[in-house]
């Protein structure tokens, strides 16, 4: 399989589209910007995993689009949506690193990525070869993101799209057992679920939604009691 | 008919029955009751033959750690009972942590069971969860941030171990022919020698980052001392005791898959270099700490490095290595009882506030006073011989890196000798007003922890053979 046909052509495209979501997750100076990139992201993942669905001949994979579809394109976005409304949060994302300089970063990790996967699955198609680097990067992108800000629903969307990211993995190897793609769905859910717990908990005690403020209850200066 | 799923299933029911109970000291028994449950089935499973049965699989390697994790589970159950008037729940707090209980055994049990890499990696995500919940409890401040801090970087801990074991699939795909084959531990290892060698490589570095951040391994290691600090104080028994031992054998298995393939980087040396940094870091930040827990959780750090130091090793390390896992979910465990208890008689948990308990309290203040010389190292308790162990394999084998290793040992130990100077001798310090009696009775604190150092000593004065022939199994099934 190559440059040309269309199983090929699509599986990239789609699995680049993802990636590509994972730059305009990065530039993003409003939360709700970035909510609304986290869903069309989820909703190409949703069409990258159906796309690999039927070029392998596998109809679970469908399965784990639906899921995929249903949970990270619509279900998720609605409820940061309204975690941000109900809290009245301040809408500006503070990034801890200047946005032009989370793009250097980016591009540095996803030229990384290529670096640490092309070499090592010289022997695996090529298909999956480009699936993995492309999934490598969109995990890589989401640590960046979860790394360079400090307002706790951006680091929130940042795992979720690490997460989207290992299911692009996922779904890009042939003949992977469908025990895990649909773990790795639900799980998602319940991780935002229980993260979304703690919003709510941040913003009941600290009365912000900034991570760092939180640091000086480590209990660990001096004077200060457990 | 015994079978090695109701080990997992009898701790899911228990969660379930114990989410419905609202009255806290009947759910305290019954969390018990389920405990000792599941450690008499962990006991039965001496009895089973040690084969693959569907996704489950019983081997010499998970066989002592799921004794162990029935005991300790037991134990902390006691324990928590004691300490329940204490954690002051409020009622819909007090039945999330008891179901949470139940579930966390669960999902360690299932983690050590799993014969598939899927199974094994959503029963640690679920065993994160439980634990994220209960660290989450006390809902101040400080327990926010710890839980936090704990599901985002376990979190990304989990993903680096999924994308891990999606390459482990990749490697092993084309000669298991896919299907559920290319996840089992039992058939990767069939096909390891043959597979990728650069693919194979690439899965190991994601596993062992990935789940060496719930081991607490250098560099994502920093969750840990905040979520021991901050939970309901049965918890740090079992994050030590359990989760991290859960951890630490899912590296293992990974890396007898991986060891078998002629890869460009040896496994081996990975985790003695990440063990190494873990020791070495650890022990020169357990010098810097003021709080207790905090201080002991480091100290978790610096063990689970050993340990990792000892099965990079391998041959007859690698029966160190368990030893000293068993020997530490031991003493830790021990450690935390009592010291959880004199927490709540002094009404602080700063170093500062923790003073002369020989005076005030001898039978505690002794116990904990030989639960932290256990922790040290010290003769005669298991982690001596282990350690010892470690430091001669090391010098017969890698004399260069013994160095560091003495040095970290020396550190560590120099630095918990005088924790316990502050903590049990010296001047004691006046005990907190209205502190409530511990529920059961003194010994329901007392006792586990006793039985637990009990238990290490004579682990550490001699191995029974047939224990001894069980763990050069295991070591030689951990490579």
């Amino acid at each position: 399989m190559g440059f040309g046909q269309l199983s090929y052509d699509m599986a990239h495209l789609l699995g680049g589209g993802v990636l590509l979501f994972s730059f305009v997750l990065l530039y993003q100076r409003r939360l709700s910007g970035v909510i609304a990139a986290f869903a069309a992201q989820g909703a190409l993942l949703a069409l990258a995993v159906a796309w690999q669905g039927w070029a392998q001949g596998a109809p679970g994979l469908y399965l784990t689009a639906l899921l995929a579809a249903v949970a990270q394109a619509v279900l998720l976005p609605l409820a940061l949506r309204r975690l941000v409304r109900h809290l009245a949060v301040q809408r500006a994302v503070e990034p801890a690193l200047g946005i032009g300089a989370s793009m250097v970063a980016g591009v540095a990790l996803v030229a990384l990525a290529l670096m640490v996967v092309l070499p090592a699955t010289a022997g695996a198609g090529l298909q999956a070869r480009e699936d993995l680097a492309l999934a490598l990067s969109v995990v890589l992108l989401g640590m960046l993101m979860m790394i360079t800000r400090h307002n706790a629903i951006s680091q929130l969307v940042g795992l979720l799209s690490l997460e989207n990211g290992l299911v692009l993995a996922a779904s890009g190897v042939r003949g992977m057992p469908l025990v895990l793609e649909l773990s790795t769905a639900a799980l998602v859910l319940m991780l935002a679920a229980v993260a979304g717990f703690f919003v709510f908990r941040l913003r009941e005690s600290l009365a912000s939604l900034d991570v760092s403020a939180l640091h000086a209850h480590r209990g660990e200066r001096e004077g200060e009691g457990a | 008919m015994m079978h090695p799923a109701l080990l997992v299933l009898l701790p899911f029911l228990g969660a379930v029955v114990l989410a419905a109970i609202p009255r806290q000291p009947v759910a305290a028994l019954a969390n018990i009751g389920f405990s000792a449950g599941g450690f008499l089935l962990a006991l039965a499973l001496l009895a089973l033959p040690r084969e693959v049965e569907g996704l489950l699989h019983l081997d010499a390697l998970n066989l002592p750690l799921l004794l162990l994790s029935g005991l300790v589970g037991l134990t902390t159950a006691v324990f928590s009972a004691a300490t329940l008037p204490a954690e002051g729940f409020g009622p819909r707090a007090g039945r999330a942590y008891h179901a949470a209980f139940q579930l966390f055994l669960g999902a360690n049990h299932l983690a050590l069971l799993a014969d598939n890499l899927g199974l094994m990696w959503v029963a640690i995500e679920l065993a994160t969860l439980a634990s994220v919940l209960m660290v989450a409890l006390h809902r101040t401040p400080a327990a926010i941030e710890a839980a936090w801090k704990f599901l985002m970087l376990c979190g990304v801990g989990i993903g680096l171990a999924l994308f891990g074991t999606i390459v482990l699939a990749l490697a092993a795909q084309p000669l298991t022919g896919g299907g559920a084959a290319s996840l089992s531990i039992a058939a990767l290892g069939r096909v390891a020698r043959e597979a990728d060698p650069a693919l194979m490589t690439l899965a190991f570095v994601f596993l062992l980052v990935g789940y060496g951040t719930k081991a607490g391994l250098v560099p994502l290691h920093s969750w840990l001392p905040d979520a021991h600090a901050e939970g309901p104080m049965a918890i740090s028994a079992v994050l030590s005791g359990l989760l991290l031992n859960a951890a630490l054998h899912a590296i293992l298995r990974a890396k007898a898959i991986v060891a078998l393939n002629p890869g460009p980087l040896p496994p081996g040396a990975l985790m003695v270099a990440m063990g190494l940094a873990s020791l070495l870091l650890a022990a020169f930040a357990l010098w810097r700490r003021r709080d207790a827990r905090r201080l002991f959780a480091w100290s978790s750090i610096e063990h689970m490095g050993l340990a990792a130091f000892a099965f990079g090793l391998g041959g007859p390390a690698a029966m160190a290595g368990l030893l000293h896992m068993l020997g530490h979910s031991l003493v830790k465990s021990a450690l935390f009882f009592a010291l959880g208890r004199a927490i709540v008689l002094k009404g602080g948990q700063r170093l500062a506030a923790i003073g002369g308990l020989n005076l005030s309290h001898p039978v505690l203040g002794w116990t904990l006073a030989l639960a932290i010389l256990a922790t040290a190292g010290l003769p005669p308790f298991s982690l001596f011989a282990s350690e010892f162990l470690m430091a001669q394999q090391s010098v017969a084998r890698l004399p260069w890196l013994a160095l560091p290793l003495g040095l970290g040992l020396l550190v560590a130990a120099l630095a918990l000798l005088r924790t316990l100077q502050d903590l049990c001798f010296g001047p004691a310090t006046a005990d907190a007003p209205g502190a409530p009696p511990p529920a059961l009775g003194e010994w329901a604190v007392l006792a586990p922890a006793q039985l637990h150092l009990l238990l290490a000593l004579a682990l550490g004065m001699a191995l029974p053979a047939p224990l001894a022939a069980l763990l050069a199994e295991a070591a030689r099934i951990a490579g």
